[in-house]
């Protein structure tokens, strides 16, 4: 976890922010626009119809170079690393001794380096635990001088498409070096808002540059991180630190999926990473409690920490995003629920100021993910 | 003759001949607040005091406590803003009210600012 006592840090792209009207609010150590003008509700709205840019340079990139780099970032998170093509993505996630997640992030495979993109508040800790543990299998370079720029939206491919018109070879999870506008890019066609887009890592010294020519194609609007979390949490997308946890596995966390089967119990691989011996026997022998989608019935949003009733008042369950999805119009939230409460259309109950609201389970996620695959 | 008042926490009180007010959050208020999605107001009759914490306003981000500026019996409620929470953002100061109250003690009042004291409030 960041250092509250260190000094707040401005982002490549803070001048071009406070120019564009921006409300800025700390977040992670960083001064980050949480919404411009236009609003979190429009800038939720323009993203899922046409397409927002977001600063997302508060995030860690890291480059682990060496022959053996793949395998020994394996031995640290339940993934198939090794068998990631070139140019390819994937969700990966840090485990501990518990099998707890200590950090989502995305890893790609980038030739002659793995790419690794960790969260802004896990940051230090990854790179220590990085440095710790593969420091020295691997060459650990943290791109403190790279900025993080995702275009999101229906319409960021035929941005990008008439910006470098090789950036149509892309579909979802894979990455291609592009020249926009002069400058070289390092993409992913990625993002965290259940729609096609694309996430870009710049020089700093040419992020500005990039940011306001992408900002002045006609579809394209500068989108807050208040819209961020409202677009994530529509996906069905976690956020860590509330969603995920280190006191929280990933089968706990409906994340079975990311679990890579090269790397499962009947795998080529199988375990060799912290929390392998509790996470395989989860996937075994199931779990006590599951996150799931919460939709409430009415208007009145159920927001993180509201704790989750069965009809008897008994205790089972806790919100832990929530919030109102504008393109849902209407609350939404996801939260972890006892068995065998997680079935589809259990009712539940709310208790959100003293009160309580009639809720239900629900599937994830809210709004179709409307990702790029060719 | 009616007067307009406001408090340090943005909410409006415009006060009738009849003894009763009408209470509201500033333009001020709704802009910091952005969109707002849901607003959960007090039951009429309800005897409430300054300081009480009557109604629920929730944005897009966040959940916050409209403070009752002044103590009283709440005589009626906004029901449109249970549609249309929209009508705080669009005119806060008039057709976005939240409640109406008789006061039980207008002496409360002399310790709201008036408006030119709140301008100056928003000015620092």
């Amino acid at each position: 976890m960041s250092d509250t006592n260190e000094q707040i840090q401005h982002t490549a792209l803070y001048d071009l922010h406070v120019e564009l009207d921006a409300k800025m609010v700390p977040f992670a150590g960083y001064q980050m626009p949480i919404q411009y003008p236009l609003g979190i509700v429009k800038e939720h709205l323009q993203t899922r119809s046409s397409a927002g840019l977001f600063d997302v340079s508060h995030m860690g990139q890291i480059r682990l170079r060496g022959e053996h780099a793949a395998q020994a970032l394996e031995t640290l998170m339940p993934v198939d690393i090794v068998g990631l093509e070139p140019m390819k993505q994937r969700y990966a996630l840090f485990t501990n001794e518990r099998g707890g997640v200590m950090d989502d992030l995305m890893v790609t495979n980038a030739g002659d380096h793995l790419f690794v993109v960790v969260n802004a508040a896990c940051k230090e800790q990854d790179i220590n635990h990085l440095r710790e543990h593969i420091g020295d299998v691997c060459e650990i370079e943290v791109l403190d001088d790279y900025a993080l720029l995702a275009l999101q939206g229906p319409q960021a491919g035929a941005v990008m498409a008439r910006l470098d018109s090789a950036s149509k070879a892309l579909v979802f999870m894979t990455a291609a070096k592009l020249e926009i506008d002069g400058i070289e890019c390092f993409v992913t066609r990625s993002g965290y808002s259940g729609e096609d887009g694309f996430e870009i890592s710049v020089h700093n010294d040419d992020a500005r540059r990039l940011a306001r020519t992408l900002l002045a194609q006609p579809e394209v609007e500068a989108i807050g991180l208040g819209a961020r979390d409202t677009l994530r949490l529509e996906a069905g997308l976690c956020l860590y630190g509330h969603d995920l946890d280190s006191q929280t596995t990933p089968v706990e966390s409906s994340l079975l999926w990311a679990l890579s089967r090269p790397r499962r119990a009947d795998g080529e691989r199988p375990g060799g990473y912290p929390g392998a011996d509790i996470i395989m026997a989860q996937i075994a022998n199931g779990v006590e409690r599951k996150r799931v989608g919460i939709q409430a019935e009415g208007r009145m949003p159920v927001r993180e920490g509201a704790i989750l009733m069965d009809e008897d008042d008994n205790e089972i369950g806790i919100v832990t995003s929530g919030g109102f999805g504008p393109s849902v119009n209407g609350p939404i939230a996801m939260g972890y629920v006892k068995m065998p409460y997680t079935a589809i259309d259990t009712p539940l109950f709310a208790l959100v100021r003293g009160k309580k609201i009639p809720v239900k389970v629900v599937k994830l996620p809210f709004v179709k993910q409307n990702y790029y695959r060719g | 003759m009616s007067t307009l008042k406001f408090t340090e926490d943005h909410e409006w009180v415009l006060t009738a001949d009849d003894g009763t007010a009408l209470i509201g959050i500033t333009d001020y208020a709704q802009e910091q607040l952005g969109e707002l999605v849901y607003i959960e107001l007090p039951e009429v009759g309800a005897e409430v005091e300054k300081g009480d914490a009557v109604a629920v306003i929730e944005s897009v981000k966040s959940a916050s406590d409209l403070l009752m500026p002044i103590s009283g019996e709440i005589l009626e409620v906004n029901e449109e803003l249970d549609g249309d929470p929209g009508k705080v953002n669009e005119d806060a100061m008039g057709a976005g009210w939240f409640l109406k109250v008789r006061m039980s003690d207008e002496s409360e009042l002399s310790e709201l600012m008036d408006a030119d004291s709140y301008h100056d409030l928003l000015e620092e």
